[in-house]
C-alpha cells in the first residue's frame, strides 16, 4: 500500500491530510510564540521548512552510514547544523525580522516536527521521497502557521503584512496579538479541523448506510 | 516458530562504525555552520552598524557623521579603536562643519513587560535630551508600545532638560514623570495615559542614564573635539 | 537587566513571563502531560531540576565559547548539554526511585526535546546574567512551568466529567484553557519592575 504512494502524494500528505499542526499536532512551541503577525509567521514557517527539507535529506542520504545506536544523536547534531545555519542567514539578510523572531529561531531545533520525521521516515526512505516530505510538511507548517499569524494580526492590528485593512475606527481586539490570542486562534482553528473532519466522517456514515440498505 | 526468528538479527555495529558516523557527521556540520558564518558574519556587522548610525542621526538630527568613544579608566574619553565588547561607549555626532552636535547615548532598564532598550540623545547647548529612539522593547502592543509611537509622548523629548548643578557632579533636576497633562517643567516627563508603567519606566531608566553619563560627558567635554 | 534584583528575576519568571503561558515554552508536555495532577506535579520536579543544571552548564559553555571565540557552536553545544543532563536525570531517577521512573514513562526523555530548557539557556545567555542570577532564573522558570502545569492538570481533571461539545474535545478545549489561563497571568504584569 505505503510503497504504490508516489512522490506527490508524499508531498501533498504534508498539506492537509497529515498537516503537523492541525492534524498531528506536533511543533507547537514557537506556532504560537511568532505568530503574532503574518510576516513573522511566514518566516519562521519557512525557516523551520528549509530545515526539515535540509536535513531529512542529509539524514535520508547518510541513513546506511549511521548506526541506530547512535542516530538521534547525529540526527539532533545535524538539525542543529542547519538551524544556526538559518540563524545567521536571517540574520544577515533582515536584522529586523531577527529581532522579531529572536531566539524562537534557534528554537527550531526542538521542534518534535524535524526530529519526528527524521526518525519516522528520512531514515527509511530514499532521498527523493524524503524530500517531498520534507517539503510536504514544511509547507503544511508554513500554511498552518501563515493562517493563525493572519488571523491574529488581521483582528489584532487590523492589517496584513503591515497593510492596512480597515478604517481607523476599527477597534482592534489586542488580545490577538497577546500570547492568549494565539491560544485562543490555535484552539478556534483546531476547532474548525475537528468541526470538518466530524461532518466528513458522519457523510461517509450515512453514505455506508445508504448503500448497505441498497444492497440489502 | 514466527517468521521472525528464523532470520538471524543483523551484527551489531562495531564501535568504528558509531565513531565514523559521529565524526564524520561532526565534520560535515562543522564545516558547514564556520563557512556560512565566515560569510554572513561582514554583512551582519556591517547592517549593524548601519542601523546604529540610523539610529544615532535619528536621535542627533543635525548630526551627519558620528564616532564611537569608550569610557577609559580615567573617567575621559577615547576614541574607540578596535573590539566594543565590554566597553562603555558613547557616540559622538558631528554636523558638515565637523562641529559637534551632541552625544548619542544607549541605556536600558526594566519596562513594564520585560527588558527596554534605547538610545537618546544629548545636546552640549541645549543641555537637554533632544530625542529618543527605542530600540527593544516588548511592552504590552496596543498600550506600552505607545511610548515608541505616540506623538505627544515623544515630543517630551525634543527638548526634556538635563542640565547640571553648579559643581557639574550630578543632574540639577533629576528626570521625573508626571501624569498626563501635568507637565509644567522641563525636565518632567508627561506619562501615556495607559500605559503608565511604561513611561515610568522610560523616565526612571533615562534619569539613570543621564545622572550617570552627563556629568561624566560635560566635564570632558574636550575628549571629543578635534582628536584627529 | 544585569543589575536586576534576585527577586525580580524569580517573579518576572515564574510569573510575569511565565515560560508556557507567556513565552509558549513547553506546550508540547504541556498538552501532554497535563491531564493528571500527579503526573504533573512530577513533571514540574524534573523538569526544574533539569533546567537548574542545564541552566549552570549554559553559564559555563557561553563563558567557553567567548573565550575561545566560537559563538557558532552556542545552539550545538546547548542541546548536546541538554541531552545529556535529561539521560544523567534519568539514569538517576531509575535507580533511586524505579515508581516514580515507571510513572513519568515517555515523558521523561521528551524533556530533551521540551523548548523550555533550551529557551531558558538562549534567554539567559542573551541577557547575560551572573551566575546567581541565572539560578534563580532557572528556579523561577522551572517553578512558572509547575505552576502552570499543576493549574491545567487540575483544570483538566474537572473538566473530564462535564460535558463540552464533541469538536471541542482535545486540544482544542485544552487550548481554551491555556488562553485563560494566559490572560489571568496577565495581571502579574507590573509585578517585576
Amino acid at each position: 500500500m505505503a510503497s504504490s504512494k508516489s512522490s506527490t502524494d508524499e508531498f501533498i500528505k504534508g498539506l492537509w491530510k497529515e498537516n503537523p499542526v492541525f492534524v498531528q499536532v506536533l511543533g507547537m512551541c514557537p506556532v504560537l510564540a511568532v505568530s503574532n503577525t503574518a510576516m513573522n509567521a511566514l518566516a519562521m514557517g519557512l525557516a523551520t521548512a528549509f530545515v526539515l527539507v535540509m536535513s531529512n535529506i542529509v539524514v535520508s542520504s547518510l541513513r546506511t552510514f549511521i548506526p541506530k545506536q547512535v542516530r538521534i544523536a547525529t540526527y539532533i547534531l545535524i538539525i542543529a547544523t542547519f538551524v544556526t545555519v538559518v540563524d545567521y542567514v536571517i540574520q544577515a539578510v533582515s536584522l529586523e525580522l531577527y529581532k522579531a523572531l529572536g531566539a524562537f529561531i534557534s528554537l527550531i531545533v526542538v521542534n518534535c516536527l524535524i526530529l519526528g520525521r527524521a526518525e519516522a521516515f528520512a531514515s527509511k526512505n530514499t532521498v527523493a521521497r524524503s524530500t517531498m516530505d520534507g517539503l510536504g510538511m514544511g509547507i503544511g507548517f508554513a500554511f498552518a502557521l501563515f493562517c493563525l499569524g493572519a488571523v491574529r494580526e488581521i483582528l489584532g492590528n487590523g492589517s496584513l503584512f503591515g497593510v492596512a485593512l480597515f478604517h481607523d475606527s476599527f477597534q482592534k481586539w489586542v488580545v490577538m496579538i497577546l500570547p492568549s490570542g494565539g491560544f485562543f486562534t490555535l484552539a478556534a482553528w483546531l476547532l474548525l479541523f475537528n468541526w470538518l473532519k466530524q461532518r466528513k466522517a458522519k457523510k461517509e456514515a450515512t453514505a455506508t448506510l445508504a448503500l448497505r440498505k441498497e444492497v440489502a | 516458530m514466527s517468521p521472525s526468528e528464523l532470520v538471524s538479527p543483523p551484527a551489531p555495529p562495531s564501535v568504528w562504525h558509531m565513531y565514523r558516523a559521529m565524526v564524520g557527521v561532526g565534520v560535515f556540520c562543522g564545516l558547514l555552520i564556520v563557512s556560512v558564518f565566515q560569510v554572513t558574519l561582514p554583512v551582519i556587522e556591517r547592517n549593524k552598524a548601519e542601523a546604529l548610525q540610523q539610529a544615532i542621526f535619528h536621535v542627533l538630527p543635525s548630526a551627519r557623521t558620528s564616532a564611537a568613544y569608550r569610557l577609559d579608566e580615567a573617567g575621559g574619553f577615547k576614541l574607540l579603536e578596535g573590539d566594543a565588547a565590554g566597553e562603555q561607549l558613547v557616540y559622538a555626532g558631528y554636523d558638515e562643519a565637523q562641529q559637534l552636535v551632541g552625544l548619542a547615548v544607549q541605556a536600558q532598564g526594566m519596562g513594564y513587560q520585560d527588558v527596554i532598550a534605547l538610545i537618546y540623545g544629548y545636546s552640549f547647548t541645549e543641555q537637554a535630551i533632544v530625542g529618543i529612539q527605542v530600540l527593544e522593547s516588548k511592552e504590552t502592543p496596543g498600550l506600552g508600545d505607545k511610548i515608541e509611537t505616540d506623538p505627544a509622548f515623544l515630543e517630551n523629548f525634543k527638548g526634556l532638560d538635563v542640565s547640571v548643578r553648579g559643581d557639574g557632579s550630578a543632574l540639577a533636576n533629576p528626570i521625573v514623570p508626571v501624569k498626563h497633562g501635568e507637565k509644567t517643567k522641563p525636565w518632567e516627563v508627561d506619562g501615556i495615559t495607559g500605559a503608565t508603567i511604561s513611561s515610568v519606566a522610560i523616565a526612571a531608566l533615562l534619569d539613570r542614564s543621564a545622572e550617570y553619563w552627563v556629568p561624566r560627558i560635560r566635564s570632558n567635554l574636550g575628549d571629543f573635539q578635534g582628536e584627529e | 537587566m544585569a543589575d536586576d534584583s534576585l527577586w525580580t528575576i524569580f517573579i518576572n519568571a515564574s510569573l510575569v513571563n511565565n515560560f508556557v503561558l507567556a513565552y509558549f515554552l513547553g506546550i508540547c508536555p504541556f498538552l501532554g502531560v497535563s491531564s493528571k495532577l500527579e503526573t504533573a506535579s512530577r513533571m514540574g520536579g524534573a523538569v526544574t531540576f533539569v533546567m537548574l543544571v542545564s541552566s549552570i552548564c549554559a553559564f559555563g559553555i557561553q563563558a567557553l565559547l567567548v573565550a575561545i571565540d566560537a559563538p557558532y557552536l552556542k545552539l550545538i553545544a546547548f542541546i548536546a548539554v541538554i541531552a545529556s543532563t535529561v539521560q544523567l536525570v534519568e539514569m538517576f531517577i531509575k535507580k533511586v526511585s524505579p515508581a516514580l521512573f515507571r510513572s513519568l514513562g515517555i515523558f521523561l526523555p521528551l524533556i530533551t526535546t521540551n523548548c523550555a530548557i533550551l529557551g531558558l539557556a538562549l534567554f539567559q545567555t542573551n541577557k547575560g546574567y551572573s551566575f546567581v542570577q541565572c539560578i534563580v532564573y532557572a528556579l523561577g522558570a522551572g517553578a512558572g512551568f509547575t505552576l502552570a502545569l499543576v493549574l491545567m492538570a487540575g483544570l483538566r481533571e474537572k473538566l473530564e466529567l462535564a460535558e463540552v461539545p464533541d469538536v471541542t474535545k482535545g486540544t482544542a478545549m485544552a487550548l481554551m484553557i491555556a488562553g485563560l489561563l494566559s490572560v489571568t497571568f496577565m495581571g502579574f504584569g507590573g509585578l517585576g519592575g
